[in-house]
């Protein structure tokens, strides 16, 4: 993500040089809208949308209040930010179910978008939710896509309704009479990929969707895709119609600007993301959130879910130990591998707010091996060393280092490093304090977060956080 | 047919209206304004070959039309289409023609590994070589049943594990099938995965570095990619570039509306070869790639005759 910078920092940029001329004139205003129009199509926004978006959120800059503010960069990212969440949507669009029995959700889009997958990650969430599922498997064309449907189907305990040699539309139908006599209340057809411009496979949806009349279509579509998206939406739209889009694979660092793209050309909604390899990766649609992640700034909200995500109660509990006793080399080494399990350091300073620009000052880049380093001379402690840091002296320190192939000195600053964490967990420990009464327990959010991150998940003190994080990457 | 008829064909039902749009481009002829300019830049971002380097081509294209004195139609799209095709990265085209080889595909998921490994497999197979594939994506549910299917069509041995076992050892006895049974090109498809998992790169380091160490014939590393990725493909490409050290990339799926020109970006600006193209789900439809025919195809998609 560093690649391209945030739009907030460029927009940064832009104003610095503009500022010393007083207020700003409409030209100023072009320059921005410039930025702006690069960053959306960076994002990979339909050119077209892009068009219309600039064009419509110009005019909202041209205001008194943009113009002669001391601030206009901010302004203007609030603005944009504004209109994208619009755009995006409102409100969270959840999925509507009907009292009909079953309820039939069919699932539509291009080969590799994700489609089975997201049938079983829907059919677990329905699932959780109370539901019983049936997956219906409709992909005929696909090598082996039933089995697949159906070993996801079988690790989630759902069923999987498969018709092997029949034709689609009659799986489809078979499949909605299977769960009328299975007592299923809603069917999930999982259907063949398919490019918008193969009029017999076009042809093919429409059948099966006028032989079981879905409740809801949706339209599975891979948030890496570029500039084609509004094609294939737009042929989707019209030949088969849908009621909602799943955005695939934002687990990755797309930016995912054919959401936008999709939302405008279609005006359909957003419905649900999905973001992990796990059958739980898969969740309620924020267009808030989208809407930052389209510009490149930082989702503070997501990394903190990641983490807390990441941090189980287990790590919670030593969280709670590290801010009662203090931090050990274990607890070091745990919370060095958690940030690994997040996509290493660089992926998650450059989704907090700034995170890009410190990244930049750092060189750019973050050299994970450092934390492979960490590893070694950790890994060449005692464990009475790592339990009790303050017993590694001058000979045990040479020790280490020659058992991790390191320098004395990169043992010393590794020491130098942990010691500081540990003072600042010290001064952690006596907000919470503070907060709570002594002894009084954290928050659960906060547990978890202290979990994944260790001395780096306090918000309360964000500057000392970068602090830290720059000296941690010198 | 040629797959760049082939192409075009499946290219069809858009392109109207973009030969519309570049028809009226270069209709303009000689007195090209700066709309020329502005609108060859939107058709250059829109086929995905990024807004930087449309500046960039659109900006260059300029000077030379104007250092060149270049007025007409044909040579304004000659030149233009001279400018990109010299921005792919040639390479060592013959990769998959290596006798014996080992190559091993990754990329993202639903790139089209799987099925690219069973095409390579059915056409070297019909052209007298000897291949079998090895069935590493031990991580997909029924990814092994799909490689199995295309190993029975091909009539090419997949050497596969249960699901869940290590990919890298499937590598292992893949190879040792392989000097067995005296196979000349041996196939590996990999799970996919997103750039952006650690882990899971890692975990790729791993296969690609014990096929290196087992393997005595030389083991390219081979990526996939979508032709509908946007800019995303070029982040993609660093890190698996970056990981394990790509030789090359397959695109696939150029049979859609997508014009793939992530490609260009690819190609440019990691200096890796494009290897061949995917434009249709017949086994024959995976073509080796020409640069020119690409660039073509990427700002026309048909012949001029048409409208």
């Amino acid at each position: 993500m560093a690649v391209f910078g945030n739009l907030s920092n460029r927009l940064q940029d832009t104003f610095e040089g503009l500022r010393s001329k007083g207020r700003l004139t409409e030209a100023d205003i072009d320059t921005a809208m410039r930025e702006v129009r690069m960053a959306l199509l960076e994002a990979d926004v339909n050119f077209k949308v892009v068009k219309d978006f600039v064009a419509k959120t110009k005019e909202r800059c041209l205001t008194s209040e943009v113009l002669e503010s001391l601030t206009p960069a901010q302004n203007v990212v609030k603005i944009v930010l504004e209109e994208l969440t619009d755009l995006l949507g409102t409100t969270e669009s959840k999925l509507v179910l009907t009292s009909r029995i079953p309820n039939v959700i069919m699932l539509v889009g291009l080969q590799g978008s994700g489609k089975t997958t997201a049938a079983a990650k829907l059919a677990n969430l329905l699932k959780a939710q109370g539901h019983a599922p049936l997956l219906a498997a409709c992909d005929v064309y696909r090598p082996a896509a039933a089995d697949q449907l159906e070993t996801l189907g079988n690790e989630l305990g759902v069923k999987v309704f498969r018709g092997d040699g029949q034709h689609p539309v009659q799986i489809a139908r078979d499949a909605v009479r299977a769960a009328v006599d299975g007592m299923k209340d809603i069917v999930i057809v999982d259907t063949a990929g398919r490019l918008q411009v193969d009029e017999a496979m076009m042809q093919e949806a429409a059948d099966i969707k006028a032989a079981v009349k879905p409740d809801q279509i949706l339209m599975v579509v891979d948030s890496m895709t570029g500039q084609d998206i509004v094609n294939v939406v737009t042929a989707f739209a019209e030949r088969v119609d849908f009621d909602g889009v799943i955005m695939t694979k934002l687990d990755g660092d797309a930016r995912g600007g054919g959401a936008l793209s999709v939302r405008s050309v279609t005006g359909k909604p957003i419905k649900f993301i999905s973001t992990g390899e796990k059958p739980d990766a898969f969740e309620v649609f924020h267009p808030d959130r989208m809407a930052r992640r389209i510009l490149g700034m930082g989702d503070m909200v997501s990394v903190i879910e990641k983490v807390s995500a990441q941090a189980d109660e287990e790590q919670a509990e030593a969280a709670a130990r590290m801010l009662q006793r203090g931090m050990t080399f274990d607890d070091f080494l745990a919370q060095l591998k958690s940030i690994e399990k997040l996509g290493g350091f660089a992926s998650i300073i450059s989704s907090l707010p700034g995170g890009d620009r410190l990244l930049d000052k750092a060189g750019g880049q973050i050299d994970e091996r450092m934390t492979k380093r960490t590893e070694a001379i950790i890994m060449s402690m005692t464990k009475e060393e790592r339990a009790k840091p303050q017993i590694i002296n001058g000979s045990r320190r040479a020790r280490i280092a020659r058992g991790a192939g390191v320098e004395v000195y990169d043992v010393n600053a590794l020491i130098k490093q942990f010691n500081q964490i540990n003072k600042m967990m010290g001064k952690m420990r006596a907000q919470v304090g503070d907060a709570k009464g002594k002894g009084g327990r954290m928050s659960k959010r906060a547990r978890r977060m202290m979990g994944g991150l260790g001395g780096l998940g306090d918000v309360a003190s964000q500057a000392e956080m970068q602090r830290m994080m720059r000296d941690m990457f010198k | 047919m040629g797959w760049l008829k082939r192409l075009s064909e499946g290219l069809s039902k858009t392109r109207k209206k973009i030969t519309g749009e570049l028809n009226v481009l270069f209709e303009i002829g000689p007195q090209v304004g700066p709309e020329f300019w502005d609108d060859l830049e939107a058709t250059l971002i829109m086929a995905d070959i990024g807004v930087g380097a449309a500046e960039e081509v659109t900006s260059r294209l300029r000077e030379q039309s104007q250092r060149e004195g270049l007025t007409g139609l044909a040579e304004v799209k000659e030149a233009l289409v001279g400018l990109l095709a010299e921005a792919f990265t040639t390479g060592d085209y013959a990769i998959l023609d290596e006798r014996p080889s080992c190559v091993l595909f990754v990329g993202v998921n639903g790139a089209g590994k799987t099925t690219t490994v069973g095409k390579i497999a059915s056409a070297a197979k019909a052209r007298g070589r000897h291949p079998i594939i090895g069935s590493a994506d031990t991580f997909r549910a029924a990814a092994i049943e799909q490689l199995d299917v295309w190993g029975r069509r091909a009539d090419v041995r997949v050497v596969e594990r249960t699901r869940g076992s290590d990919p890298a050892s499937v590598c292992y006895d893949t190879i040792d099938a392989a000097e067995r049974e005296g196979a000349d090109l041996i196939l590996i498809d990999t799970a996919g995965r997103l750039h952006t998992s650690a882990d899971l790169m890692r975990e790729l380091q791993k296969v690609v570095q014990v096929t290196r160490k087992r393997a005595t014939c030389p083991v390219r590393v081979v990526l996939v990619i979508d032709a509908t990725t946007g800019q995303n493909g070029l982040s993609q490409a660093k890190e698996f570039n970056e990981a394990l050290g790509v030789d090359g990339v397959i695109m696939t799926k150029l049979d859609g509306t997508a014009k793939g020109g992530i490609a260009l970006a690819i190609s440019h600006d990691l200096g890796l070869p494009v290897l061949g193209i995917g434009v249709g789900e017949a086994i024959s439809d995976l073509q080796p790639f020409d640069a020119e025919e690409f660039s073509r195809a990427l700002i026309t998609g048909v012949d001029d005759n048409e409208e």
